[in-house]
């Protein structure tokens, strides 16, 4: 049986293409994913995220529990509404998920985590609790739903659907959050546009979307949440990396914690294994396809190979996000095979497009 | 969904139409457009091409997925739509109107083979 969020119903009054997203019926998109994709960058769209799973983490040990469980340091969370991106690592250094911790309070944390990995997370999460005898309660919020609110105007809407969540949240930097009542409202996102991505109760989130609707927020669907946060350069679990990929060789190092004295699950395996390929960015040069996963990428340097691939609708070309030989360097030209064919691509930096700006 | 009665088409979702000269104008079908969502990328066969029946004679590509065409008979190329090279959202536009290639049949009576609008519904619902 396929698990369906708040807005199922209204997704499909919406006209959208469902599709089967880690378990999960999901819209693929509303008519058109490019027409979608431009409304974020020029204006605002709103996603059902409410698959991805919200778990809160209380009690003596939060911290000390997080310390440990993911690679980035916890300890950069200083004050309270502050979040930070992690990968979850095992004992081999693969990844387990990627997500989000925000600090909430003392001895309170949030994290978010994908749809398809939420119980095998929560399984990991609850066996580490129980071996390291943490005090600590791991609570999966499937009573709350999730919205993503993106785009140059997504904010402004937002404060137009709940004027009272204006104050505190005008000025809150990226990757912040703040509790407005039931709502908790962070500066986050997939998209590389400037929003939000709100939390709030399964009963409340109808009414919340139906407003954002009115006031010409466009429902985006999980193809242009692809295509935009490709162009952004950021990474998709399960295509990017998994558990057989050291995040190392996925564009995670800057994830990781690997100075401090703090020891996580994998930091061992990380240090035994160190970096071995470069995850960079590739533009098309040459018609005659798109990039896609799982293509082989032919350089000076030897092989290597696409991890996601799209057509970028802000570029108008295919790009991708490849991992490639340690000596591949910025601006050389690669080939790739598609089909038959060896077409010719540039390697840049992996953010193609950022607020709406070209960067390639 | 839309399955114009007068074309033929075949179960991988090409549509036949048969012209004046005997020619079959062949393109993607309504249903396969919407499958594959916003089109971005269009490759045809050369004009003068020789295929064999169910050959890949050209490949569409969406945001989503790249999805081979193939020739519903054997015989030659002889005309392509270039204007779906250049615009592939004109095939999301009207699947019917944006035709890809133009094809003519080594034997004139593989047309005949080709499902009819109730035939494919049927196909198209398996």
């Amino acid at each position: 049986m396929e698990k369906k969020t708040a807005l199922n119903a209204i997704h499909r009054q919406l006209g959208a293409k469902m599709v089967d997203f880690g378990g999960w019926d999901m819209p693929l998109h509303y008519g058109s994913q490019i027409e979608e994709h431009h409304a974020v960058r020029n204006d605002s769209g709103m996603f059902d995220v409410s698959h991805m799973c919200a778990v809160d983490l209380a009690g003596p040990d939060a911290k000390k529990y997080l310390l440990r469980l993911v690679a980035n340091n916890v300890d950069k969370l200083k004050d309270p509404g502050k979040a930070l991106y992690s990968a979850m690592l095992n004992e081999n250094g693969g990844v387990i998920d990627d997500l989000i911790v925000y600090f909430v309070e003392d001895c309170r944390f949030r994290i978010v985590v994908n749809a398809g990995t939420a119980e095998k997370d929560l399984l990991w999460m609850n066996s580490r609790q129980a071996e390291w005898e943490s005090k600590v309660t791991i609570t999966p919020r499937r009573d709350l739903a999730i919205v993503a609110v993106q785009g140059p105007n997504a904010k402004a809407r937002v404060w137009q659907a709940l004027p009272e969540a204006r104050a505190a949240t005008e000025n809150l930097k990226p990757f912040c959050a703040a509790q407005v009542g039931d709502y908790f409202i962070a500066t986050t996102g997939y998209t590389g546009e400037t929003g939000f991505e709100i939390t709030l109760p399964s009963s409340m989130v109808q009414n919340f979307w139906k407003k954002l609707l009115d006031l010409g927020v466009k429902p985006a669907g999980l193809g242009a949440r692809d295509t935009l946060r490709l162009e952004a350069g950021m990474n998709l679990y399960g295509q990017d990396m998994d558990e057989k990929v050291s995040p190392l060789n996925a564009g995670l190092a800057w994830t990781i914690d690997l100075e401090s004295a703090r020891d996580f699950v994998g930091k061992a395996a990380l240090l035994a294994h160190p970096q071995e390929r470069q995850f960079l960015g590739l533009l098309l040069l040459d018609q005659g396809g798109v990039l896609r996963a799982h293509q082989k990428v032919l350089t000076a340097h030897g092989e290597g190979e696409i991890t996601s691939g799209t057509f970028s609708p802000t570029l108008e070309r295919s790009i991708a996000l490849a991992r490639l030989p340690f000596e591949v360097a910025i601006g050389d030209t690669v080939k790739v095979e598609i089909r038959s064919k060896q077409l010719t691509a540039k390697v840049v930096k992996p953010c193609f497009v950022r607020n709406g700006k070209a960067l390639v | 969904m839309t399955i114009p009665a007068n074309l033929r088409y075949t179960e991988t979702h090409e549509w036949i139409r048969k012209e004046a000269d005997g020619a079959l104008t062949i393109g993607i079908t309504e249903h396969a457009q919407e499958l594959l969502g916003d089109l971005v990328f269009v490759e045809l066969p050369g004009v003068g091409k020789e295929l064999a029946r169910d050959q890949e004679a050209a490949i569409v590509e969406s945001v989503k997925a790249a999805s081979d065409v193939y020739a519903p008979v054997a015989g030659k190329i002889t005309e392509v739509n270039e204007a779906v090279v250049k615009s592939p959202e004109l095939i999301n536009q009207d699947a019917y109107a944006a035709w890809l290639f133009k094809i003519m049949p080594s034997n004139a009576a593989d047309y005949d083979d080709m499902l009819d609008a109730a035939a494919y519904e049927k196909a198209c619902h398996e």
